[in-house]
This record gives structure tokens, C-alpha cells and sequence, in this order.
């Protein structure tokens, strides 16, 4: 089948990092995503927006991988990142090197900030040197250097929300990723904390691919270079990519009918 | 105004009356102890000997032997439970999982008289066949494996106690495992980890203030039992590396010689021995107690 034209990410984007072609997926019976085609472009920042339960965070986890933790999961179509199939591979710790992902909820492991941030590196067996420079560079990375320098041996539980985020944020670079998923990574944060992770994603879209899941329309327009809509069929209940453009034209001129309606709020 | 302070003094009140109860024990027990305490004074917890016909009486043996039974059984008991609970605490085939949750918890309503009996008739004489044995003929000379074999023994003692205490470790610390934060897990395998990386290093560590708990608790029914540990280990009061050989414990002396104590030194020795069992217990849980505590402070 080919991919419909018009589902294509194009306008000025990059090379595509990610390429999605006829991705479907099921928990267990039942059918979450159905024939989505997407191209995620290099070095820029892609979001998913849509109505909760349209399947944003199911396609967010297909390219990882992160569905293998779900009995019953099964996943269709293809997901290349750089050509090689992503949904077929063996090779998930190196995968998961590549493709780093930042939650909703910050998740500080129960160590300390410094253990936190080389948890990945330790995993690869990198040398003790290499690690070392790790710690400095991710945090830095993250923003986060200045706060937590005096008190990298502290437990990481001791952080502020958006600093323990940051920290999540710090715990995938350090691996050097080339792509980064994010999963409503503000929704647990207050404003200013959510202005500081915001920042972040536009210095960090110089280095990496990012793809954003956010309930925040305005989010979206204010970090997205790219937007996909999604939305659930009211049949089957099962999400389909609706409309992806640069997220100026979809937010000004969106072609179809149903993003028209969502974006101006006349969606439930 | 009132009714709060009502309240706080009937709270209290109630908080106050467990370590009332355990001073008031104490207290009675110490009084009927009394003669043996000034007769023996200190060498009663060092002393070897036992003899209620020369009226001679001393505790080491029976310290050892609760202290080593309790050992082996929390040696064996820790692993299997924390791998039992690791188990359970997965998502997914609820049928299976479920049959094995409420055996486990089966286990816990089996009286000890029971787990006695089976030990001594099926366990007993099955480990000493099959493992016993076949260790002392051939590694005999290693201490631990030394001496005698008995189908009574510290080791089997120990064994039965690890079948009694599972239940409580098992479930404790499923509990304490299920309440870790999904997102930790996420978080974990989405930077690689595998299942086992991740249970080692980010699971566990999580939930190790609650499996200490759990292992607190079990070490404290471990110390305390009496009679399955009575009829299993083969009440020779000896102290010696030698697992397979006979041992006996403090609460199992009690419960054996109370009925036929005449002599009222015998009787008062005997209630001595209850208060150094008293005193084992509190020991070993606050040196646990501040043992998590360092190692908290160490490791956060
Ligand atoms: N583990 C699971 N088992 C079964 N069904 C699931 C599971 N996770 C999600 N679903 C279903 O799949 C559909 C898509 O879920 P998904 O979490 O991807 O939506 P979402 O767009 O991220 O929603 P939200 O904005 O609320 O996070 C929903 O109908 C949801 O009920
Ligand atoms: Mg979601």
C-alpha cells in the first residue's frame, strides 16, 4: 500500500528519521491505531495532539518498543528509524539507546541524582571515564547542571517536580540518543516549570529528533515545528492520523474538516 | 476542644498499653526469675552446662540454637520469598497467579503442631535421605557438614521454620513490590533495562525499607516458634557448626521441661531462659532497625 501523500510530513522538513508506514496496533482484541503513515523529520520537533484516547501515546510507545511491557500488545506496519524496522528488531538495548522516552510522571529511580543520570551508561558497560563525563555533560544538557551540582550524591527523590523532569530528560541524553519521545512531559508541572521544560525542547531540537504527545494545543504550537492530529473513529473506537503538517499551517489552515473542528474547540 | 482531647488521651492511652503489657511481662517474669538471675548472675548466658539433677543451669546452647535455627531459615526463606512475591507481583495470567497468591497464603492458616508432623514423618527423613546424607559422606569433613547426620537437626528445624515464615515474606512483599510506582518500571526498561536489570536495580531498591519489614517480622516468628521447632531439631543442647546434628532452642527447652520441673531453681531457670528469649528478639529487631537505618543513610 502506498502511503497517502497527503499524510506526509514535507514542507521544508528534513530528512525523515522516523518513517511510519500502515502502523496499526491491538491490545489484545481490540484495535487501538489503525493505518497510520507518518514521517517524522530529523532535528525537529514533531506533536501528536488529539482527544485523550485516540491513541497518541500507543504510537508514541510503538517506537521504542515500550509496548512489550503490555500482555497481549501486537503491533502492525512498519516503524524505520534510519531504514531499519523498529517493530522487527532484537537488539531492544540498543534500540532503546537510540530512542530515549520522558513520561508524564517524572520517575526518579531510589538512588542518588548522580546514579540516576549513568543508569544508562552503566546498563551499556560503558568505562568508568566515559561515565564520569556523562554526569556533567547530560545534566548540562538538561539545564540542570547549575541546580544539582553541589548535590549529585543526594537522592534524586529530594528534587523539585520540573527539576526530577529535567532529570528524566538528563537520564536519556546521557546515552547520546538520536531520538527522544516525550509523553505529556508537563502535564504534572506548574507553569513556570512547564516554560523551563519548553525551553528545553527548542535548544534540545538542535541535536535530536523530538516527538511530543501533548493535551496542550497551545503547547504544540508554542515547541512543535510538526503536527499530527489524531483522532478516534467513533465506530471502533480505534485512532487514526487525521492531518500532519507544519504546525503553523495546521493550526491556520487545517485541511480537514474534523481538525478544524478540534482546533477551534468545537470538538468535546 | 474537648472531644479532641478526649480523643487524644483514649488514643494515647491505647498506644500506651503495648509497651505497658511487654514491661508488665517483663517485670513478672524477672520476679519468678529472680532466684536463678542471683544464683547464676551473668555466667547463666555464657555457661555450657544444663543439668536439673546437679541443679546446674546455663543458657549458651539454647541461645545458639535459636539464634542458628532462625539463621537458615531466613537464609533459605528471604530468596525464595522475595522471588515468590517477585512473581506475583507481575501483571498478567490472574488464573495462575491466583492460585499460587492464596496457596501461599494457605500456608500461613496451617497450625505449627501440623508443620511439626509433617516435617518430622515426610520433610525429616526426606532431607536426611537425600541431602543430608549424601553432604556428610561426602563433604564431611567441611564444618558445616560435619558430624553425624539425624533426620532431627538444626538443618531441618530451619528448613520447616523457612516453609512457616514464606507466607508472611511472600506476601508482605508482594504488597510492598505491587505498591512501587509503575512508572519507575517504565522509566527503567525504557533505558534498556531488561525485566532483571530492572528488578535488581530499581524494583528492589525501591521496596527494601517494606521486605525488611517483612523480614523483621518472619525473624521474629522464627525466633519465637516453638513447637514444630520441638519436635524437629532434635533437642540436644550442643554448640556446633554441624547443620545436620541436633540442637535445641530456647522456646523449645520451656515448652519440654516446664510440665517436670520440681526443683523451684529448675522452674526459675526455665523462666529466665523466657526472658533471654524476650531479650534475643528485642535485640535482633533493633540491630535490624538501625542496620536499615545506616544503610539508608549510606546508600540513598
Ligand atoms: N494497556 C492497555 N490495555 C488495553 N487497552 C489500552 C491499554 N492502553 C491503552 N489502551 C486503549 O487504547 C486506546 C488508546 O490509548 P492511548 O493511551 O494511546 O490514548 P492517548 O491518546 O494517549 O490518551 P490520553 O490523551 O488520555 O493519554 C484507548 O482506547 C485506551 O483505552
Ligand atoms: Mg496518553
Amino acid at each position: 500500500m502506498v502511503p497517502r501523500p497527503e499524510l506526509r510530513a514535507l514542507a521544508g522538513g528534513g530528512p525523515a528519521k522516523v518513517t511510519i508506514e500502515d502502523a496499526g496496533f491491538f491490545y489484545g482484541r481490540f484495535r487501538a491505531l489503525r493505518d497510520v503513515n507518518l514521517e517524522v523529520p530529523e532535528k525537529r520537533v514533531t506533536a501528536l495532539i488529539g482527544p485523550s484516547g485516540c491513541g497518541k501515546s500507543t504510537l508514541l510507545r510503538m517506537l521504542n518498543r515500550m509496548y512489550d511491557l503490555v500482555p497481549g500488545g501486537r503491533a502492525e506496519g512498519r516503524v524505520l528509524i534510519d531504514g531499519e524496522d523498529v517493530l522487527r528488531t532484537t537488539r531492544l538495548l540498543e534500540l532503546r539507546q537510540r530512542v530515549g522516552m520522558v513520561f508524564q510522571r517524572p520517575s526518579p529511580f531510589p538512588m542518588s541524582i548522580r546514579d540516576n543520570v549513568v543508569f544508562a551508561p552503566r546498563l551499556l558497560g560503558w568505562k568508568r571515564p566515559r561515565i564520569e563525563a556523562a554526569v556533567r555533560e547530560s545534566l548540562e544538557g538538561a539545564a540542570l547542571w547549575d541546580e544539582v551540582k553541589d548535590r549529585l550524591d543526594e537522592p534524586a527523590t529530594g528534587l523539585s517536580g520540573g527539576q526530577q523532569q529535567r532529570l528524566s530528560i538528563a537520564r536519556c541524553l546521557a546515552v547520546q540518543p538520536e531520538v527522544i519521545l516525550m509523553d505529556e512531559p508537563c502535564s504534572a508541572l506548574d507553569p513556570i516549570a512547564t516554560l523551563k521544560i519548553e525551553d528545553l525542547i527548542h535548544r534540545l531540537a538542535r541535536d535530536y529528533t523530538i516527538v511530543i504527545v501533548t493535551h496542550n494545543m497551545q503547547q504544540a504550537a508554542r515547541v512543535a515545528d510538526y503536527t499530527a492530529f489524531m483522532l478516534m473513529n467513533a465506530e471502533d473506537r480505534c485512532g487514526e492520523l487525521v492531518e500532519v503538517g507544519p504546525t503553523v499551517e495546521l493550526f491556520n489552515r487545517p485541511r480537514d474538516r474534523r481538525t478544524e473542528d478540534y482546533i477551534t474547540g468545537r470538538f468535546g | 476542644m474537648v472531644r479532641a482531647d478526649r480523643f487524644r488521651i483514649l488514643t494515647g492511652g491505647t498506644g500506651l498499653l503495648a509497651p505497658l503489657a511487654l514491661l508488665l511481662i517483663v517485670t513478672v517474669l524477672v520476679q519468678q526469675a529472680w532466684p536463678a538471675i542471683v544464683h547464676f548472675g551473668p555466667g547463666f548466658l555464657t555457661g555450657r552446662v544444663w543439668n536439673p539433677v546437679s541443679l546446674n543451669f546455663a543458657a549458651l546452647p539454647y541461645i545458639y540454637g535459636t539464634v542458628a535455627s532462625a539463621s537458615i531459615a531466613l537464609v533459605i526463606a528471604i530468596p525464595v520469598g522475595i522471588g515468590v512475591a517477585l512473581f506475583l507481583a507481575e501483571p498478567g495470567q490472574a488464573g495462575l497467579r491466583g492460585a499460587i497468591g492464596i496457596a501461599v497464603e494457605l500456608l500461613a492458616a496451617i497450625p505449627s503442631v501440623v508443620y511439626g508432623l509433617w516435617a518430622l514423618f515426610v520433610m525429616g527423613p526426606f532431607v536426611f535421605k537425600a541431602l543430608e546424607t549424601p553432604l556428610n559422606n561426602r563433604f564431611g569433613s567441611f564444618p558445616l557438614f560435619s558430624g553425624t547426620a539425624r533426620p532431627t537437626s538444626l538443618f531441618t528445624a530451619g528448613l520447616i521454620l523457612a516453609v512457616m515464615v514464606l507466607p508472611t515474606l511472600a506476601s508482605i512483599s508482594r504488597e510492598v513490590i505491587r505498591a512501587v510506582p509503575g512508572g519507575l518500571r517504565e522509566a527503567s526498561v525504557a533505558l534498556g533495562a531488561t525485566w532483571w536489570e530492572t528488578t535488581w536495580r530499581v524494583i528492589l531498591p525501591a521496596a527494601r525499607a517494606g521486605i525488611f519489614g517483612a523480614v523483621v517480622l518472619a525473624l521474629g516468628r522464627a525466633l519465637g516458634e516453638t513447637i514444630a521447632v520441638t519436635m524437629t531439631i532434635g533437642n540436644r543442647a550442643q554448640i556446633s557448626p554441624a547443620l545436620f546434628e541436633p540442637a535445641y532452642t530456647l522456646a523449645a527447652v520451656i515448652a519440654n521441661e516446664f510440665t517436670e520441673a520440681t526443683a523451684p531453681l529448675h522452674t526459675a531457670a526455665l523462666v529466665e531462659l523466657g526472658v533471654v528469649l524476650i531479650g534475643v528478639t528485642l535485640t535482633v529487631n533493633l540491630s535490624a532497625q538501625l542496620l536499615l537505618r545506616a544503610s539508608a543513610d549510606a546508600r540513598p
